[in-house]
């Protein structure tokens, strides 16, 4: 067609006025699948491009490959929500002489709009696109092969990256309509065989835990959302992707049913629970940001009352349109809890990073009430502690603790605590919650961190939270 | 009564959050000839160590005619165990024989007499002897089916509807009620097939039996189910025990609770109702008293 943007990658990095030192941006959308990252940064090595700066929504396992790029200083400082595998084992050992910067998913939104986060060049995987750059994550033709529904976390990449590529295994005709990404802001398009695994992208149905512990979490955590005070008709809800937090789904939809109560809508990561409670009409609307399943990802694609976000509209602190403020309950998990209500998702008990951000903090912030549910015991490792390794989600964010222990409930909050005791729940207090921990565990070796800070936590209003220091062996 | 391997630590630590009513853990059958001394350790330091709270602990010690049993019965009368469980019990004798260990080691100790025993009854024999097992000493608090072995023995196999078991539950449950102690069915061991397993559990309440053995946590909540009283039947049996106390407490015998005469099977039966309540988690301790 006229005016066709499609390139060859090279031509595309070539036309997009790439320099050394300048900013990539890349989503993670096809998550542990991800085809794109690894394409990408190959290329721009065999350019001879240096001293990139790689600003990701996040990261994962299949971005081992980056480890080479950045010893031979191709990439020298990243940017991103979360970081996993053998690449989190080389950063938190100390491979990057630039510390990592971990935003949330709404603190990265709004890094990007205020510019305080400059991307050059965005390059953005898509389940299909067309010549002139309508993007999708949603299939348009029986070519499609990399669905992953919600482009959510691309969206800010597209609009306000100087210059944007988007990479698709699925080039259909235009229009490719309704889009995510509007030809608008895209100035290339490069066809390339596969954007991601999907086998790797999403499961396919709902994922029933099995594991008595998460059970017995969910039950808790669905009794403690019921006596509440904040489940009524009209509630609203988001779940992480926890087993436990998936799990407790299931149990509120058996009292919704029961107690004729409906949610006014489901945010944030939408799995095939949400979509299974959305068409039963007992949740009105879901408001996607990212779509964790094949269930989810079809769902959006047809589905008028299934509506893509970007991170900004997600869960930006500043934003006037931003979701989580009218949030009513949100359920979390954690790595770590300390005694006070400060929760960590991202280092390790052994001090690597294996975690990612998200939107804990953000969620945690703005809902009415947070739930955080969590073993207290993993194996040996105690998950209530007296502090957290890595502070992410501050304990003022932090309303309730739902342990297999016991239910802790901030002192700030006294009303709820109130409520669920007269409930008939057992609500303990934090301190004893650890003390319990470190009966059972004993007291843990102090963890052998060494001096150099391989990774800097910026919290959702651009403030510096906590830093992460390399650990020795 | 919820089956634990004597050889998992991570199951040993925190299967009391559950809430079942007693655990079991085992140092027989899920235990291999090569960890059976490991497994005793783990065991014994279980007991010592973790925090049960209320959960009774029983412990399923290998038999007295292997060489292990009598190590396992020093090991856990040592770490106060509450209840030592003997498998594939035929007779009277090994009962008292299992006593005689269990009191040289409470002697050794200085606390004769705390350690209650339970029997399984794994074969035909046992089931023959029933009675004179349940009531081969004062140290028995229950007797148990063991269906796997005992199907085995009768040359069958176990069936959904259980009709291979009907003769020997309800001998179990006679004999128990005939010395006077508790008596729990066998195991049901398809995790997926959850409506025939609630099927055997209100098979074995009509029969008579007190509990049910289980093998995994989410099993607990259909027992409880199935073995909770109504809230209309505990009521019933509030009221009739308060009457009782009142009664007593004013010196009369007899008494009437809506019309209706009060003898010793039904305030046996209200206390029976009450205690179920607590154990299935719907009436508070206190609350009762």
């Amino acid at each position: 067609m006229r005016n066709s943007k499609v390139v060859s990658l090279e031509e595309a990095i070539r036309k997009s006025g790439l320099k050394d030192g300048m900013t990539i941006s890349f989503h993670h959308h096809f998550r542990g699948g991800d085809k794109v990252v690894n394409l990408v940064v190959d290329q721009l090595a065999r350019m001879g491009y240096k001293n990139l700066h790689l600003a990701a929504s996040s990261l994962s396992d299949v971005h081992s490959p980056l480890i080479e790029h950045i010893r031979n200083g191709v990439i020298t400082k990243i940017s991103t929500s979360g970081l996993r595998g053998e690449l989190a084992n080389e950063i938190s050992h100390g491979l990057m002489k630039e510390p990592v910067i971990f935003r949330s998913h709404g603190g990265r939104g709004s890094a990007i709009a205020s510019g305080e986060l400059h991307i050059d060049v965005a390059f953005l995987g898509a389940s299909s696109c067309d010549e002139l750059g309508n993007a999708s994550g949603c299939p348009r033709s029986e070519n499609a092969k990399s669905i992953c529904g919600s482009l959510g976390y691309a969206l800010p990449d597209a609009r306000y990256a100087d210059h944007v590529v988007v990479l698709t295994d699925d080039l259909v005709a235009y229009p490719n309509v309704p889009k995510s990404i509007s030809a608008c802001d895209v100035e290339s398009v490069v066809v390339v065989d596969s954007v991601g695994d999907s086998s790797k992208i999403s499961s396919g149905a709902i994922r029933d835990s099995k594991n008595p512990r998460d059970i017995l979490l969910a039950k808790q955590a669905a009794k403690v959302i019921i006596n509440s005070g904040y489940f009524k008709d009209g509630f609203s809800i988001q779940t992480g992707t926890g087993g436990a937090s998936l799990a407790a789904v299931k149990y509120i939809r058996e009292s919704m049913i029961e107690k004729g109560i409906k949610a006014s809508f489901a945010l944030g990561g939408i799995t095939a629970h949400m979509v299974k409670l959305h068409q039963e009409g007992l949740i009105g609307k879901l408001i996607d940001v990212q779509s964790f399943d094949k269930v989810a990802a079809e769902s959006i694609a047809s589905d008028q009352d299934h509506q893509e976000v970007s991170s900004v509209e997600y869960a930006s602190a500043d934003h006037k349109g931003s979701a989580v403020h009218a949030l009513d309950i949100v359920i979390l998990s954690a790595l770590e809890v300390d005694v006070n209500f400060n929760v960590n998702v991202l280092v390790g008990s052994d001090g690597i990073i294996r975690g990612a951000v998200g939107g804990h903090p953000d969620t945690a912030e703005d809902s009415a009430l947070s739930i955080i549910v969590c073993p207290l015991l993993r194996g040996r490792i105690p998950c209530v502690v007296p502090k957290v390794t890595t502070l992410i989600t501050p304990g003022k964010s932090v309303d309730v603790v739902v342990t297999e222990y016991g239910i802790a409930v901030n002192p700030a909050r006294p009303e709820i605590a109130e409520r669920l005791v007269e409930a008939g729940l057992k609500v303990v207090d934090i301190n004893d919650l650890a003390a319990k921990a470190k009966s059972i565990i004993g007291e843990p070796d102090a963890l052998p961190f060494g001096n150099k800070v391989v990774g800097i936590v910026v919290d959702r209003h651009g403030d510096v939270l906590d830093e992460i220091r390399n650990i020795e062996d | 009564m919820m089956f634990v391997p004597g050889n998992n630590p991570g199951m040993m630590a925190d299967a009391h959050i559950y809430g079942p009513d007693s655990i079991m853990l085992d140092l027989e059958d899920s235990v291999t000839m090569a960890e059976k001394d490991a497994a005793r350790l783990l065991v014994y330091n279980a007991l010592k160590s973790i925090d049960y709270g209320d959960t009774e602990m029983v412990v399923r010690i290998n038999p007295l005619s292997t060489p292990y049993g009598k190590k396992d019965v020093e090991a856990v009368v040592k770490a106060g165990v509450d209840v030592i469980r003997m498998p594939k019990t035929e007779t009277a004798d090994e009962v008292r024989e299992l006593e005689a260990e269990i009191i040289k080691v409470e002697t050794e100790l200085g606390c004769v007499g705390r350690t209650r025993i339970m029997a399984a009854i794994e074969s035909a024999l046992g089931i023959v002897n029933a009675f004179e097992i349940a009531s081969a000493s004062d140290r028995m608090m229950g007797i148990a089916l063991g269906a796997e072995d005992y199907s085995a023995n009768l040359k069958t196999q176990r069936t959904p509807g259980g009709a291979e078991l009907l003769l020997a539950r309800e001998t179990i449950v006679v004999a128990a009620r005939a010395a006077g102690i508790a008596c729990f069915d066998t195991v049901y061991s398809n995790l997926d097939d959850m409506e025939t397993f609630r099927k055997e559990v209100e098979l074995i309440k009509t029969l008579g039996f007190d509990g049910k053995s289980i093998i995994n946590p989410r099993q607990i909540e259909v027992v409880n189910e199935v073995f909770a009283p109504s809230q209309k039947d505990i009521d019933k049996a509030l009221r009739i025990i308060a009457a009782i106390k009142e009664a007593q407490a004013k010196g009369s015998g007899v008494i009437a609770v809506n019309g209706k005469m009060v003898d010793r099977p039904v305030v046996i039966r209200a206390e029976r109702t009450v205690a179920l309540a607590i154990a299935s988690g719907i009436l508070d301790k206190e609350e009762a008293l």
